[in-house]
C-alpha cells in the first residue's frame, strides 16, 4: 500500500522491485518458529521427567522385515531425546532466520524443507516428551490418521468442488451428516451394506439440492444458507434418530461395516502398510477421487469451465458456459462426495448412527479445503495433518490412563484437532487465493 | 439494452420511491379494501405468515412418520383407510396442541387451579388469579427462555450486520457463563455490586472470546466463520475441563457442576419464587435498545454498517475494516457474553457441562429471523422460545423429539430467506401483479411507445412500492421496461423479484457486488407458468 508508483521503463526494472522488496512480516515466520522451539526446549526438554524412556513400536511380528533388519521398537531416553529434538527444530528455525534475512525472496523449496524439518522435529519432540515411560504404536497411529482423514478429505473436497465454481459449501457438515444417516439408514433396511454405501451420497445430494437452491436459485446469501442447513441436518436426523430409529434399532439403525480390503504383500510394509492397504473401499476411493478430481479440474475442458464459472461467471456466460447449470452440478456432486464422507463415519468405521455424530468434522474439512488453497491435494495434505492430531489425540486419551509419565488433561486432548485448525487457518489463509466470484449469486443481465 | 430504456430505468427507483403510496395504476384493482389486501398479499406479512404455515405441514409430515400408531395404522390402510386418517390427524394435533399448551397458554392447569380453588370454596378473584397463574406459567417460561436468546441475538444482529458471519454464539456464551459463574460462587460481595461484577466479568469474557477471532481475522484474515467454530469448540472443552478442576467444582469434585452462584449474584426474580421469570427479562430489552442505539445511533455502529454494506468503500473513507472487524467480534461477543451471564445468574443458577444449550446456534436463526433489527429480534426471539418450551412439553407429553422444533424454525428462516420460493408455492404472481397479463395484451394491441412507458413505469412503482429503497428495485423495473416492449419475450414477471430478503440486508456480499447482484434473471425456469398466464 505504502510504496510509491515507479515510472517503469523496461522489465528489468520490474524484476529488480520485484526482487528487492522483502516483505515486511519476513520475520513473522522464524521468530514464531524460534519462539515454539524455545518452548519444546524449556517443555518437553528440561522440564521433562529424566532418567526415563520412551518407546516408539515401529514393526509389528507380521510385517515384511527381511533378516530383522529394523529394530521391533525404537527406544529413547526421553529428556534427552526431547532435548536433541528441540535443538534440531531450534536449527532449523536459525536456517530460516537466515534464509529470510539474507534472501529477499527464498526459492519456496528450500523454505519448506526447512519448515518440514522443523515441524518434524517439533512433533517428535512432543511426541518424546509425552510417551516418556510408555509406549506408542506408530503403525496404529498412522492408520487412524488415515481412517480419520477419510470424512476430512472427502467433506474437503465437496468444498474444492462447489467453491471452485463459485458457491460457498458451509454446509459440508450437515451433508456428512446426510451421509452417514443414510448409509446407516438405507444399509440398515437392505441388510447390505453396499447398497448403504451407494445410498449415502444420494442421500447427502438432498443437502446438496437444497443449498443449490437457495444459494443458485434464490440466491440468498451463502454462508447464511449453509448455516442454516447445518442445523437443519442435524434437526432431522436427530428427530428420525429420536422417533423411528430409536423405536427400531434393529432394522433402522444396526451397525455395520465395509469389509477391509487387505492388498497382500504392500500391507505388510511396516510403518505405512497396514496405513495405505488395509483399509475398506472408501479410503482407496479418496485416492482415486483426489487423483480425478486433481486432473478433471486442472487439464480438462469440463475443470477449465468449472473454475471459469467461480472465478468470471459474466465472462463464463458471454462464452456460452450456462453459470447456474454448472454451479447446481457442481453442489450435487460435491454433495455426494461428501456423503462418501459421511458413509465413512457410520458403515467405514461400523458404528451405528449417533445424533450429531459429525461433530465439527464439517467445519474442519472447510478449514482443510481453504487451507489447502482449494485444491484437492492440498485439501487432502491439510485434511491428513488435521487428522493426525485427531489420531494423535486418540492414542494418547487411551495412554493417559496409564500410570505415571506426562499426562495431559483429556479435555485439552480433544481440543488438539480445534486448535491446530485455528492456527492453521490464522497463520496460513493470509496467502490463499479464493476464486474471485466465490459467494457471489450470478443473475444474468 | 438501449440507453433510453437504461436511463428510463435508472430513473424508476425515484419515481417508485416518491410514489411509494399512490395507488396502482387504474386499470388494476379500485376499491381501498382489494388495494390493502393486494398489499398484504405482495408485501412481507404474507410471505412470513406462509413460511409458517409451511414450516408447520412439513413439521407435521415428520411428526406423522414418526408416529408408531401412524405407522401401524398405515399399515392396513387399504383395509380401514379411516383408521390411518385419523391416527394422522390426531398425531399432529395432539403435537401442535402440546406444543401450544407448553409455551402459551396451559388450559387443563387453568381449569384445574379453578377447580381446586372452587371446591376450597373461594370465587371471584380468589379462583381468577391462581387460575390464571397457573395457565400463564408456560408463557412465563417462554419469556424466561427468551431472555438470553434476545441477548444473544442481539450479539448477533451487530456482527451480521457489519457483514461479519459470527457462528460463534456457543463459544462466546460458554466463556461468558463461565467468566459470570466463577465470581458469582467464588467472592463473596455485598448486595448490588457482586451481581453488577459478574454480569461485567460474563460481557468481558465474551468480549474477550469473540475479540480472538476478530483479531485473527484483523491481524491474519483468518476467515471468522471457521475461526469462531473452532472456538466454540475449544471452549466447550475448556468447560469441560473447568469443570473437573477445583476452581470450578468446590467441595463435591466428583460432579461436572460447579457450585450455586452466591445470594447476592442472583437475579432478582419478578413473580416469586414459583416461577423462574427473572430480571433479566429487562437486561434483554436493555440489549434490543443498546442495539438500536449503537447501530442507529452511535459513530461505532456507523462504522460497523459502512464496513458491512461496502468494505472498500468504508475503507477509503478512512474507517480500518480490519479494526473495524476486531471491534466488531468484540461488541458481538460482549452481549453474547452477557447473555451467558445472565443465562448462569437467573436461569440455571450454576454451571453444567451443557450451559450453553443450543443458545448460541439459536442466536444465529433468531437474528437472521429478525432481520437483525431491534424489534424483529425481540419478537423473533420470544417465538423460538415459546417454540423450544412448547417443544420440550411437546417431547414429554406426546414423545415427539424435541428436534422438530429445530427443523421447524430452521425452516421458517429458510422460506422467509426466499419469498420467491413462498411466492411460488401458494401461486401467488397473479396477486403481485394483477391484471399484468391484460395488459401486456393491452399494450400490444395499441402498440404506442409511450404507453409501454407508462405501464412500464406504472409497474415499476408498484415493484419499488413492494421493495421499498432496496437496491433491487433498479434492474427490477428496467426487466419491466424490457418486457414492455417486447411482449413476446419471455415475461411479465416483475414485482415479486423484488422484496428485499433478509439475508442481504443482514449480511450483505462483499464489495464490488452490489452492481452485479440484482434481480434480472429471475425469469429462468419460470416460463411455463407464464405460459399459463396467458
Amino acid at each position: 500500500m505504502s510504496t510509491t508508483p515507479v515510472a517503469v521503463k523496461d522489465d528489468s526494472v520490474i524484476a529488480r522491485t520485484l526482487d528487492d522488496t522483502r516483505p515486511s512480516s519476513w520475520w513473522h515466520l522464524p521468530a514464531t518458529t524460534t519462539v515454539m522451539g524455545l518452548l519444546a526446549l524449556v517443555v518437553f526438554g528440561l522440564r521433562g521427567i529424566p532418567g526415563v524412556d520412551s518407546a516408539y513400536v515401529v514393526v509389528h511380528e507380521s510385517d515384511m522385515n527381511p533378516f530383522g533388519l529394523i529394530p521391533e521398537q525404537i527406544v529413547l531416553p526421553s529428556m534427552i531425546g526431547s532435548i536433541v529434538l528441540s535443538v534440531i527444530a531450534l536449527a532449523a528455525s536459525a536456517a530460516l532466520w537466515v534464509l529470510q534475512a539474507r534472501v529477499a525472496r527464498p526459492r519456496a523449496r528450500v523454505r519448506l524443507t526447512l519448515i518440514a524439518v522443523f515441524a518434524v522435529a517439533w512433533i517428535l519432540a512432543f511426541l518424546t516428551w509425552v510417551i516418556s515411560q510408555r509406549t506408542l504404536d506408530v503403525t496404529t497411529l498412522l492408520q487412524g490418521t488415515i481412517v480419520l482423514a477419510v470424512p476430512l478429505a472427502f467433506g474437503a473436497l465437496s468444498g474444492v468442488l462447489s467453491e471452485r465454481s463459485g458457491v460457498i459449501n458451509i454446509a459440508i457438515e450437515g451433508q456428512l451428516l446426510f451421509g452417514a444417516f443414510g448409509a446407516t439408514l438405507v444399509g440398515s433396511i437392505t441388510g447390505s451394506v453396499w447398497i448403504g454405501l451407494l445410498a449415502a451420497p444420494i442421500v447427502a445430494m438432498f443437502m446438496g439440492a437444497l443449498l443449490a437452491m437457495f444459494a443458485v436459485g434464490y440466491h440468498v446469501q451463502q454462508i447464511i444458507v449453509g448455516v442454516v442447513l447445518n442445523v437443519l441436518a442435524i434437526g432431522l436426523t436427530s428427530f428420525f434418530f429420536g422417533s423411528v430409529m430409536s423405536d427400531n434399532p434393529g432394522l433402522f439403525n444396526a451397525p455395520m461395516r465395509l469389509p477391509t480390503l487387505r492388498i497382500p504383500v504392500l500391507a505388510d510394509i511396516p510403518l505405512v502398510g497396514a496405513a495405505l492397504f488395509e483399509q475398506n473401499i472408501l479410503v482407496y476411493l479418496m485416492w482415486i477421487i483426489v487423483a480425478g478430481l486433481t486432473i478433471a479440474l486442472f487439464r480438462t475442458r469440463w475443470g477449465l469451465r468449472v473454475r471459469a464459472v467461480g472465478e468470471h461467471p459474466k465472462a463464463a456466460d458471454t462464452v456460452g458456459i450456462a453459470v447456474n447449470l454448472t454451479r447446481w452440478k457442481n453442489v450435487l456432486l460435491g454433495s455426494a462426495v461428501a456423503g462418501l464422507g459421511g458413509a465413512t463415519l457410520t458403515i467405514g468405521t461400523g458404528v451405528a448412527f449417533g445424533e450429531e455424530m459429525s461433530a465439527g468434522k464439517g467445519y474442519i474439512a472447510l478449514a482443510a479445503m481453504i487451507l489447502g488453497r482449494y485444491h484437492p491435494i492440498g485439501a487432502l495434505l491439510a485434511a491428513l495433518t488435521f487428522a493426525f492430531a485427531d489420531s494423535l489425540q486418540l492414542r494418547l486419551g487411551t495412554m493417559s490412563a496409564a500410570e505415571g509419565g506426562v499426562s495431559i488433561p483429556g479435555d485439552f486432548l480433544l481440543m488438539l484437532p480445534y486448535v491446530v485448525a485455528l492456527f492453521a487457518v490464522a497463520g496460513v489463509v493470509g496467502r490463499v487465493r479464493v476464486p474471485a466470484a466465490n459467494g457471489q449469486a450470478y443473475i444474468k443481465q | 439494452m438501449s440507453s433510453l430504456d437504461a436511463a428510463e430505468a435508472g430513473s424508476a427507483p425515484g419515481i417508485g420511491a416518491g410514489g411509494a403510496d399512490t395507488p396502482p395504476p387504474a386499470e388494476s384493482a379500485e376499491t381501498a379494501l382489494s388495494r390493502t389486501l393486494q398489499k398484504i398479499a405482495r408485501g412481507d406479512l404474507l410471505v412470513v405468515v406462509m413460511s409458517f404455515v409451511f414450516a408447520f405441514l412439513i413439521g407435521s409430515v415428520l411428526i406423522v412418520i414418526a408416529n408408531q400408531e401412524v405407522r401401524a395404522s398405515l399399515g392396513y390402510f387399504f383395509d380401514r383407510p379411516g383408521d390411518a386418517l385419523t391416527a394422522i390427524w390426531q398425531s399432529v394435533t395432539q403435537a401442535y396442541g402440546a406444543m401450544f399448551r407448553g409455551a402459551i397458554f396451559d388450559i387443563p392447569g387453568y381449569t384445574r387451579a379453578a377447580e381446586s380453588v372452587r371446591e376450597s370454596g373461594g370465587s371471584g378473584t380468589y379462583v381468577l388469579l391462581p387460575a390464571l397463574a397457573a395457565g400463564l406459567r408456560p408463557l412465563t417460561e417462554t419469556l424466561t427462555v427468551a431472555t438470553p436468546l434476545i441477548i444473544a441475538s442481539a450479539g448477533m444482529a451487530v456482527s451480521f450486520r457489519a457483514g461479519l458471519f459470527n457462528i460463534g454464539g456457543t463459544g462466546q456464551l460458554i466463556a461468558g457463563a463461565m467468566a459470570a459463574g466463577y465470581v458469582g460462587f467464588t467472592f463473596d460481595l455485598p448486595v448490588v455490586i457482586h451481581l453488577l461484577i459478574c454480569l461485567l466479568a460474563g460481557t468481558l469474557a465474551g468480549g474477550v472470546w469473540g475479540g480472538i477471532a476478530g483479531f485473527l481475522k484483523a491481524r491474519f484474515g483468518a476467515n471468522e466463520v471457521i475461526s469462531t467454530i473452532m472456538l466454540n469448540w475449544i471452549a466447550t472443552y475448556l468447560l469441560f475441563f473447568a469443570l473437573k478442576t477445583a476452581a470450578f467444582t468446590g467441595a463435591n469434585q466428583s460432579q461436572p457442576t460447579s457450585p450455586s452462584v452466591g445470594d447476592n449474584a442472583v437475579l432478582p426474580l419478578l413473580l416469586g419464587s414459583g416461577f423462574r421469570l427473572h430480571a433479566g427479562l429487562f437486561l434483554a430489552a436493555g440489549a434490543a435498545v443498546v442495539l438500536w442505539w449503537l447501530m442507529s445511533r452511535s459513530t461505532i455502529g456507523f462504522h460497523f454498517r459502512a464496513v458491512g454494506s461496502n468494505p472498500r468503500a468504508a475503507q477509503v473513507a478512512g474507517i480500518s475494516p480490519a479494526r473495524t472487524a476486531f471491534l466488531v467480534l468484540a461488541v458481538a461477543g460482549a452481549l453474547v457474553g452477557l447473555a451467558g451471564a445472565v443465562h448462569v445468574l437467573g436461569t440455571e443458577g450454576r454451571l453444567t457441562e451443557g450451559v450453553a444449550g443450543s443458545i448460541g446456534f439459536d442466536a444465529i436463526t433468531v437474528a437472521l429471523l429478525g432481520r437483525s433489527g431491534p424489534v424483529g429480534i425481540v419478537l423473533a426471539g420470544l417465538l423460538f422460545a415459546g417454540l423450544s418450551t412448547g417443544g420440550r412439553f411437546m417431547e414429554s407429553n406426546q414423545g415427539v423429539p424435541l428436534d422438530l422444533v429445530q427443523v421447524i424454525q430452521v425452516l421458517v428462516v429458510l422460506f422467509i430467506a426466499a419469498p420467491p420460493l413462498v411466492r411460488t408455492l401458494i401461486g401467488l404472481r397473479r396477486v403481485d401483479h394483477p391484471g399484468a397479463s391484460a395488459r401486456v395484451r393491452g399494450a400490444r394491441r395499441a402498440g404506442s411507445g409511450a404507453e409501454k412507458a407508462a405501464i412500464a413505469s406504472g409497474a415499476a412503482a408498484t415493484a419499488a412500492a413492494t421493495a421499498g429503497a432496496d437496491s433491487n428495485s433498479a434492474p427490477t423495473s428496467d426487466a419491466v421496461t424490457t418486457d414492455a416492449t417486447t411482449p413476446d419475450a419471455t415475461t411479465t414477471d416483475t414485482p415479486e423479484s423484488s422484496p428485499p430478503d433478509p439475508s442481504r440486508a443482514d449480511g450483505p456480499p462483499p464489495a464490488g457486488t452490489e452492481g452485479t447482484d440484482p434481480a434480472g434473471g429471475r425469469t429462468e425456469g419460470r416460463t411455463d407458468e407464464q405460459e399459463e398466464e396467458r
